[in-house]
Formats: structure tokens, sequence, C-alpha cells
């Protein structure tokens, strides 16, 4: 936005937060991955002409266009809501009590995935269990490639046969998307990772390391990796602007948020059925630039968001999977960017793909936080892609 | 796909969902409900009708989350009253679409 406007308008980030962390990177932290350049300071993410006002914000009043902060109040003309989400273990009955962080573990923040590496190097044998509390989750394919991960892990350290994995989901398979669920439900019996669906947690028992489904269902463990309930910032639920998340009711295809004037939505804190990744927020933030341009010039924001998610999936020693898919169209085979060439290949496995993982790390603070024009479409092609469904690797 | 419920013949889709949710009647609910073995009771009424509320007013098939902030009923609730996946069959019975995964 600073590009697109004159110097009669101020843009302003309101961000308590010091550090800006990568978050792709966690993934890779509990099997021994290192921490270089996972974090950078705030101040060296935004560009000159955009003011960072270094603050905690307490309420959002859309009737006066204000906002309440801790240090002060703030008005504006446009406001966007891009406060991502946050895990919530607190949601979840005794899984912050005894054992958190000891053989009950979270890797969606740094805290979380350094813990867990302690744990992961110390583990020789026993059960890990891999559970999604509830959906929806940031970067859901996150938990599988922990998994992936995982077998790779153990195997290299010669424990793999002691070592039983388990992905407890509250979905009916690997994936929501059939050809992908399908796809990727084959490769966990390939890795002989068990699957126990549908299993909707209410509570965990740390001192006994058992995790308890809302249908009666107990898994023991040795080591449970969580991924937590995930909720809006706790503002919007101050402000009461969210749903019974503190996710914003968001309008699908322009990212206004529902029932308020100039007031928009980005990333994880929408309440939007697209997928809470980077990517997502990535291709939205292009499309309401252009949106809010408009709305600036007096013309109506158009209906450009199809709900465009790219996401790597790590499958493990050394290959990845690569996803292309929006709201109408589940993931499909093919190739990208450049249609039929790739290099990249879609829901299949190649070892293309993880260096193309391993290089968006590079990229991320090279070409996408600075908003350097890259030869993505913010919305989904279906150049390149194949309608039948293919085998699960290539 | 049609089927007939309570006397009515209504078009369901490959999974038993209603394809119109203007064409539900507590009838219709009823008879799905019998099918899905449910006996139901108050308190199931409640669960269902308040997804429908929730439907017209959202748009959306709401998840157990949501049922149980506007119902005021406990999540664990849900599942006493209709084992094995009650999001759906609750979704079913309301003859509402079958509630979407975010991914």
């Amino acid at each position: 936005m600073r590009r697109r406007l004159g110097s009669d308008w101020r843009v302003a980030v309101v961000d308590p937060d010091v550090d800006h962390l990568y978050q792709p990177g966690l993934l890779f932290l509990p099997f021994g991955g290192s921490e270089k350049g996972m974090v950078r300071p705030r101040v060296r993410t935004l560009m000159r002409g955009v003011d960072w006002i270094r603050d905690r914000v307490v309420t959002v009043d859309p009737a006066t266009q204000s906002i309440k902060l801790e240090a002060g109040d703030l008005r504006y003309d446009l406001l966007v809501i891009a406060s991502g989400s946050r895990i919530r273990p607190d949601l979840t009955e005794g899984l912050t009590g005894k054992g958190w962080r000891e053989s009950a573990f979270d890797f969606y923040t740094l805290d979380g995935a350094r813990a867990l590496r302690e744990a992961m190097a110390r583990m020789r044998g026993g059960r890990v269990v891999v559970n999604i509390v509830e959906m929806p989750i940031k970067c859901p394919v996150a938990p599988l490639e922990f998994l992936f991960l995982a077998d790779e892990f153990f195997t290299r350290a010669g424990v793999r046969s002691g070592v039983e994995l388990v992905y407890a989901t509250p979905l009916d398979g690997a994936f929501t998307r059939p050809l992908a669920s399908r796809t990727l439900g084959h490769l966990l019996s390939q890795k002989k990772i068990r699957v126990e669906s549908e299993f909707a947690a209410s509570s965990v028992d740390g001192e006994a390391k058992k995790l308890v489904s809302y249908d009666g269902r107990t898994l023991d463990y040795d080591l449970l990796v969580s991924i937590p309930t995930h909720s809006g910032a706790e503002f919007l639920e101050t402000s009461g602007l969210g749903d019974e998340l503190a996710f914003v009711p968001t309008n699908k295809l322009t990212l206004a948020a529902k029932g308020l004037a100039n007031v928009f939505v980005l990333g994880d804190a929408t309440d939007l059925p697209s997928s809470k990744a980077g990517s997502v927020a990535h291709f939205q933030a292009e499309l309401l630039a252009e949106n809010l341009t408009r709305l600036i010039a007096g013309k109506a924001p158009e209906p450009t968001f199809d709900g465009h998610a790219n996401c790597f999936i790590e499958t493990g020693f050394g290959k990845a999977m690569l996803i292309d898919f929006n709201y109408e169209t589940e993931p499909l085979p093919g190739r990208y960017p450049m249609p039929g060439i790739g290099p990249l290949t879609l829901l299949g496995e190649s070892r293309l793909n993880h260096l193309g993982k391993k290089a968006f790390h590079w990229l991320y603070w090279n070409g996408l936080l600075p908003a350097r024009p890259l030869p993505l479409g913010a919305r989904m092609s279906m150049a390149g892609k194949r309608l039948a469904p293919a085998g699960a690797t290539t | 796909m049609e089927t007939n419920y309570a006397g009515e013949t209504v078009a369901v889709n490959e999974d038993g969902f209603l394809a119109d949710p203007s064409k539900w009647t507590p009838a219709i609910g009823g008879a799905i409900a019998v099918e899905l073995g449910v006996a139901m009771s108050p308190q199931h009424w409640t669960a269902v009708n308040t997804a429908r509320e929730e439907f017209v007013g959202a748009g959306a098939s709401p998840g157990l989350r949501r049922l149980a902030k506007k119902s005021g009923m406990p999540i664990k609730a849900f599942y006493d009253l209709f084992p094995d996946g009650p999001a759906k069959k609750i979704a079913r019975i309301a003859g509402i679409p079958k509630p979407k995964s975010c991914l």
C-alpha cells in the first residue's frame, strides 16, 4: 500500500513484537534443525515510509473508527486486521497441566519446538501421538509433515522399529480434500503411521500420559505432539469482532469484514474456509491491496479472492510434495508454476520440491516480505493441472 | 438421488444429506433421525434447531464449538446425544449440508 499511496496517506503497522519469526522453520527444529535465520528484528521487515507503532491493541471500535492501544489511541480511515492466530493449549482440559513440555509438547511456538527437540533427541522407543485438537489450524499439513519427518528421524537413529507413530485427527482421513487425502493416506500407511481418524480430543491426563476423546477413546502416549486449538487475537474477542474462536467473519471474495465499514481482514485472522497458510495471506495481500486502491478511488471492492493456497509438504528422506488449490478446486496432480514444465511436481513426491521448500526460507526474507514481484499468480490457475487422478508418487 | 421421508419425496446427495435445506420439515428431520437410530428428545431438537438457525444466519453448517456456544450445551453433550460423529449427524437431521472442515 505504501507504494500505491501518495504522501497524503499514512501507513502504520501496529505490532507489539520486536521480532518476526519465520514460522515455516519451526517444523524442522524438533529434528535438530538449525535456528539460523529463524528470527529477524521487526524493524528490518518494514519498508521505509511505513510507521511501526510498537504497542498492543486493546480494543477496536469500528463505529468511531478508533483503536485503543495500551499506551494511547489511534484513528483510522481504513483498517486491515492481520493479527493472525495463536495456539490455545489452555482450551483443552489437562493439556497444560502435569507433563506439559515434559511429555506433551507443541511445535507451533519457538519455545515449544525447542523443548520438543530435547525430547525427540532422548526418545529411543515408545509411542508418539501427533494430535490435531480441532480445526482450523495454521499450516494444516504441518502435522503430516511432522510425522513423515519423525519416520525419517527415528529410522536414521536406528530405533524406528521400537517407535510407534500415531496420527490422531478430528478429520475422517489424512486431509479433507479427497484426492490429496488418498495420496497422503497412502503415504502414511506406506510409512507405517497409524491413523486414528475422527478423534476429537477432549482432555489430557498428563500424569497417566493418556489422550482422551469426546467419544470415550483413549490413546496412551510416551510423547504427545499436540497441535492445540487455535484462536484469533485477544483484542478481537474483547472488541466483540470475532466468532466463537475470535476469527473475524469475513466476505470470502472481497476480504471485507462482514457488517463493518472500512475494515478488511487478512491471513489467519479471517473465518474463511481457506487454509491458514502463509501462501494464502500472501495471495490475499496482493488482491486486497488492489481492492483498497479501488476503494480509495471511490470504486467498490471486487470479488477477486478465490481461496488460493499453495503448500509444500515435506514427506521425509529429502523429498516433498507441493499442493495448489482453492475454494472450488481440490489439489490435483501436475506441474507448477510453469504448465507442463514445472520444475515443481504437484501432488507427487520429488527431491526438487524439497529443495524448493528449503529455498523458500531465503525467498521469504528477501522476496516475500519486501513485496518483490514473484512469478506466482495470486489467483489459482488450472494450467498444468491434470484432472485424471495419477499415482501417489512420481 | 431421491428418497422418501415422512411421506415426502426429497432429493439427497450421496452421503444422504438433503440436497435442498428449504425442503426440510420437522417430520423429515424426525424420519432421518430414525434412520440414524437417534431417539429424539427435547435436547436433541435443541441441537438440531440451533444448527438450522446457524445455517440460515451464517450460511454454513456450524461445527460443534459454535453449536455449544449458541445452544449453551457443552461439547461433550453432543457426543452423548449423537454418538459417532455428532456434527455430521446433527446436520443430516437438520437437513443442512455436511459441515466443512476448514483447510
